[in-house]
């Protein structure tokens, strides 16, 4: 049974993408030792031998037509936009990797 | 201390892999009924599902999959019995969902391969450029960055993100690592890609345009000693796109890697940038801590099991393969190994060939592609596909010329106006004045012109001695401003001096 | 007319004796009057609703042949979307976000003429079986209004007891729709997996979520649920086959051979009193209308519970990162030169509350790399072992019995600082949840100890729906005779009139 160490949580919090106090990640991973423990029980039946089910239902190959359907107006796609310039959704700068 | 690239091969070896993607040219996205247009106004081409909006979910475009099946059965690859979709969850603003739909652990197609030729100093030479799979995806939005100096993402002040391309569903494929190349990694990297890029225009699943992006390249690139068993530190250029720039990338981290491994530095993994305008590559902004991607099935879709059935009616329909289309074309056209070659270096098989289709002699449609076209595309620096000529515009040049209307010389003027954007051929003809002069009274006159100007040259050909025309000739042709058939003229020429 | 079910109300209008408009004023006045102290609602839509009701009521008159629930209101979880207007989860994220589409199942209601009061109460998310975690402040059971009405969707469960409305949408994830139905004494029903469309229900757990309907009798949930199931072409986990006949099982409600198979590991130790001792009596009332009664073993469901606070949370942490303030809902911390990783950063901070933040560190936790096969592997392992039980526990017996949950309604605020005592609550409805199956709460009478209502759960195999309509319809006919009124009549009187 793992433990989370506070670093542990402001690790799974940055890669979440949420802010947090120090007061949270203190609360949070004892928290989590906390329910950690309690759910590390699927460990004592979940053996080599036992296949994972990700879902319940046993389909297959649903699909779709090669169809195009009708599109939101871009009014509609930008409505609820926080801001929006150039019927583009505005977005503050991107630090990060050339796309 | 720059490195040539003779010094680099001969002392490392560079072992390649080089991942494509493709955007598929389906009619609606991977998992919505938006369209996938290139070019419309922004967000036009957007619902709740590819804009991630709260509620919505995807359902597989069917046509995606089979086309990604074809493309793994012209890469002779195995179609997997079962495949799955993933979620791939990071965080960028121009993916909608914060995860993106990606097959993962469990692709549609694995193990294939494609066989490419390149010309080397010892003759056509092949190699095998192994596939370790090909899979789905789903592709992002655009990002416009505004303000700042450069109009690139570092200095931005904002960004104006536009999703039409959002959800276009996109193929992966992965080769093996590549090694054995030696000194003609880079030209193997071109090869392979432009293999892919004829396959893939043959099976009809994507526009394969890499100035569109519809095809992009990303190569890794290491080095290893000569000899040596480990492999080296690799990198990952993206942004690399266009045939020309796969060659110049590789060739260009072969150096690179070289000089840091020489100067006893190490090669940082990472993924760069390529930068067309100076052949460079630049460390894209590496991150303080890895990404965890926390992939896990895609619980909104079901696996994907093509049946056999299935499987064997797509493998039926699969198009003739490139390589046999090129013997094909070869023999039909009668063309030599070695101008076979050129045509596929210079990427002009598939230009010849639509040159033809509108009626021009092979012969001629690929001395021009590859001769006079070939040339201004080299000094402008561009592909012959870039150039504002088109294969009706040759065809036309071919039949005016086979009519007797221009001139080989006079052509060249023609396909030079075309190519500055003067119009159609005729047009150009019209414009600049270049018509073959026929009129055959006025040919005369200068011929006459040109014997009264050389009296002694004139009685040399009188009395036998045919080569001396050629003085005459030229001079008719001065007269004439080129615009006479020097063929016509010297028919004439011979005639009026009794021979 | 507002105490009526949904049917008698259906009835009526058919017949003339009243018109959609009216029944819907009547609803918004109760809602105007009670809904201060219930607070079941995040959102009426009065223009809405009564343009809605006017809409049907033309129809009606225009000779059109309408639906079996035409005209009658209904209570809509906030976590489904309407378009235009206001949807937000319970969530602080979503504040003010007008969705510009419509779920499927809105779709449908729309389609029925079932006129949609507005968006109710629910957990933020549906993470919570009390509505404790609304960012909207909690709502208040009917039956005492200092405790909880359930979660996560407590604010469908309270409208119905309230009398605000007579039928309601829920969806259940772990216990979502029957919990809440157990604690207010009515009626929720969690359909197969794949029998309601997804499409437009704010996901939290994909693979476990599940939207039903909710109501005050067996027959009008029946008949809410013929009208929103079916194959959707948008959700490529919907089955692709005919809707069970719930409404006919439910008119039917006969258990005669029946067999019903008590689940051992779903009663005993930890279930209050009160609610064993109204489980027993149902059982009895079955056996006396000709079900066999027996016992079945499913050994794995202890490892449910631990096995969906895996899956979920890991379902959810991917699911709500769409929530980035890039595109709709919250922007925090938009100053010059922040960047939009900060601001991501920020509104999910301000955006999400505790418990919904707790789940997502969870989640993140159990997919990451090289924690993966140990959690959310395993928890899918256990899955598989839960399916294996069902399916042995229906080699033996139709359909499947235990307690809603182990005990009555709690006071708000008793758990909210315990997260794993609040997720006990679940512990016999999670199971039908982790194997895709069909469960159902109906109630079962008053606790004796604290005079509070008693959930009374039925499980069928996948698509075998209307078999726990029908032995719900015989149930409930028995507990009536015995009762000689429906429990609902014993509710204490709120602010207003009834």
């Amino acid at each position: 049974m793992s433990t989370l160490s506070r670093a542990d949580v402001a690790n799974l919090a940055r890669l979440a993408r949420i802010e947090m106090t120090d007061q949270e990640l203190d609360d949070l991973s004892s928290e989590m030792d906390v329910i950690l423990s309690a759910v590390a029980r699927v460990q004592e039946v979940a053996t080599s031998d036992v296949k994972p089910t990700s879902h319940p239902l046993p389909l297959r190959n649903v699909v779709r037509g090669d169809v195009v359907t009708p599109s939101l107006s871009p009014e509609a796609a930008l409505s609820g936009a926080p801001a929006s310039e150039e019927q583009r959704f505005r977005v503050p700068q991107i630090l990060g990797e050339e796309a | 201390m720059s490195l040539t690239y003779e010094e680099v091969i001969l002392k490392y070896e560079p072992v390649l892999g080089l991942e494509v993607h493709v955007e598929l040219n389906t009619k609606s996205k991977m998992f919505c009924g938006c369209a996938t247009e290139f070019g419309a106004e922004p967000n036009t081409q957007t619902c709740p599902v590819c804009l991630g909006m709260p509620g919505a979910l995807p359902v597989v475009n069917q046509k995606a999959i089979e086309s990604s099946i074809l493309i793994g059965l012209a890469l002779h690859c195995s179609v997997t019995p079962f495949s799955r979709f993933s979620r791939k969850n990071y965080f960028y603003p121009d993916m909608p969902k914060n995860f993106q739909i990606s097959q993962y652990d469990e692709p549609i197609c694995v193990n294939g391969y494609v066989d490419v030729e390149i010309e080397t100093e010892e003759g056509p030479k092949q190699f095998r450029v192994e596939i370790e799979r090909v899979h789905m995806e789903e592709d992002t939005g655009k990002s416009l960055h505004v303000g700042g100096a450069t109009g690139r993402i570092h200095g931005a002040d904002y960004s104006l993100l536009d999703f039409n391309r959002a959800g276009i569903p996109l193929v992966e494929i992965v080769t093996k690592i590549v090694p054995g190349t030696g000194k003609y990694a880079p030209e193997v990297a071109k090869a392979y890609v432009a293999e892919l890029r004829d396959i893939l225009r043959s099976l009809g699943v994507s526009d394969v345009r890499m100035e569109q992006g519809s095809l992009r390249c990303d190569a890794n690139v290491s080095l290893r000693l000569i000899g040596a068993e480990t492999l080296g530190t690799r990198s990952e250029t993206k942004n690399v796109n266009s045939l020309r720039s796969v060659e110049r990338a590789v060739r260009g981290e072969m150096i690179r890697h070289a000089e840091l491994l020489n100067r006893g530095e190490r090669v940082v993994q990472e993924t760069r940038h390529f930068q067309e305008d100076t052949g460079l590559t630049r460390s894209g902004r590496s991150k303080e801590q890895a990404e965890d991607y926390r992939y896990f099935p895609e619980p909104d879709l079901v696996p994907v099991e093509p049946d056999a059935a299935w499987v064997e009616i797509l493998r039926v329909s699969l198009p003739e393969q490139p390589t046999l289309r090129r013997k094909r074309l070869q023999e039909e056209w009668s063309v030599p190994d070695k101008e076979m070659a050129a045509m596929i270096n210079a990427d002009a098989l598939d230009i010849v060939e639509a040159t033809v289709e509108f009626g021009a002699d092979p012969t001629r449609a690929r001395g021009w592609w590859l001769g006079e076209i070939s040339r201004i595309a080299n000094e402008k620096d561009v592909s012959i596909a870039e150039l504002a000529i088109t294969p009706v515009d040759v065809a036309e040049i071919v039949a005016l010329v086979a009519r007797g209307e221009l001139t080989d010389k006079l052509a060249r003027q023609v396909v030079e106006g075309v190519i500055a954007g003067e119009g159609k051929p005729s047009h150009v003809m019209e414009t600049r004045g270049l018509k073959v002069v026929s009129d055959e009274s006025a040919l005369m006159a200068a011929i006459e012109n040109a014997i009264a100007a050389q009296p002694e040259t004139a009685e040399k050909v009188r009395s036998g001695h045919i080569p001396a025309a050629g003085a005459l000739i030229g001079a008719v042709m001065k007269e004439t401003k080129g615009q006479a058939d020097a063929a016509r003229v010297r028919e004439l020429l011979l005639a009026h001096l009794g021979q | 007319m507002i105490t009526r079910s949904a049917h008698e109300m259906a009835t009526a209008l058919e017949a003339g004796d009243t018109t959609s408009e009216k029944l819907t004023q009547e609803h918004l006045d109760r809602i105007a009057a009670v809904d201060g102290d219930v607070h079941a609602f995040l959102y009426v839509d009065t223009e809405g609703a009564l343009s809605q009701a006017r809409g049907v009521d033309a129809r009606r008159q225009s000779g059109e042949k309408v639906g079996p629930l035409a005209g009658v209101p209904l209570a809509l979880k906030d976590v489904m979307v309407q378009h235009g207007v206001p949807t937000t989860a319970g969530s602080k994220i979503l504040e003010g976000w007008r969705p510009p589409y419509d779920a499927t199942v809105v779709a449908k209601l729309k389609q029925a003429g079932i006129v949609i009061l507005g968006k109710t109460n629910m957990d933020e998310f549906a993470m919570g079986s009390s509505t404790e975690n609304s960012a909207y402040g909690p709502t208040h059971n009917p039956w005492d209004l200092s405790r909880i009405p359930g979660g996560s969707g407590g604010g469908s469960s309270a409208s119905l007891a309230a009398f605000e409305a007579p039928l309601a949408i829920g969806t259940d994830t772990g216990g979502s729709i029957r919990q809440p139905a157990a604690v207010t004494g009515t009626v929720g029903v969690k359909p197969t997996y794949g029998g309601v469309s997804r499409y437009g229900l704010i996901a939290f757990s994909s693979s476990l979520d599940q939207a039903g309907p909710c109501a005050r009798t067996v027959l009008d949930a029946a008949l809410l649920h013929e009208v929103i199931a079916g194959h959707d072409a948008r959700d490529a986990t919907s089955i692709d086959a005919p809707v069970p006949q719930v409404v006919k099982a439910a008119r039917e409600g006969n258990v005669k051979g029946m067999k019903i198979g008590v689940v051992k590991e779903l009663n005993g130790d930890g279930y209050q009193a009160g609610v064993r001792s109204r489980f027993e009596e149902s059982l009895e009332l079955l056996a006396n209308e000709g079900a066999e009664i027996v016992e079945v073993s499913c050994p794995n469901f202890e490892y449910a519970l631990a096995a969906y606070y895996l899956i979920a949370p890991s379902e959810c942490s991917s699911n709500l990162a769409r929530f980035d303030a890039m595109r709709y809902g919250l922007r925090v911390g938009d100053a010059d030169g922040a960047s939009a990783e900060s601001v991501m950063n920020f509104t999910r901070e301000v955006g999400f509350g505790r418990e919904v933040k707790r789940r997502i560190i969870l989640g993140t936790y159990a997919l990451s790399s090289g924690y993966y096969d140990a959690y959310y592997g395993s928890a899918q392992k256990v899955r598989t072992l839960i399916m294996d039980d069902f399916k042995r526990a229906f080699n033996s017996a139709d359909v499947l019995v235990s307690p809603t949950c182990p005990t009555t309604a709690f006071k708000i605020g008793e758990k909210a600082n315990d997260p794993l005592a609040m997720y006990l609550n679940d512990i016999a409805t999670i199971p039908v949840n982790m194997a895709g199956i069909g469960g159902m709460s109906l109630p079962c009478g008053l606790a004796p100890e604290d005079g509070l209502p008693v959930g009374f759960q039925i499980m069928a195999p996948a698509m075998q729906d209307q078999r726990m309509y029908s032995a719900a319809a015989a149930l409930e006919a028995s507990l009536l005779t015995k009762w000689g009124a429906p429990l609902l009549s014993q509710i204490p009187a709120l602010g207003g009139s009834k």
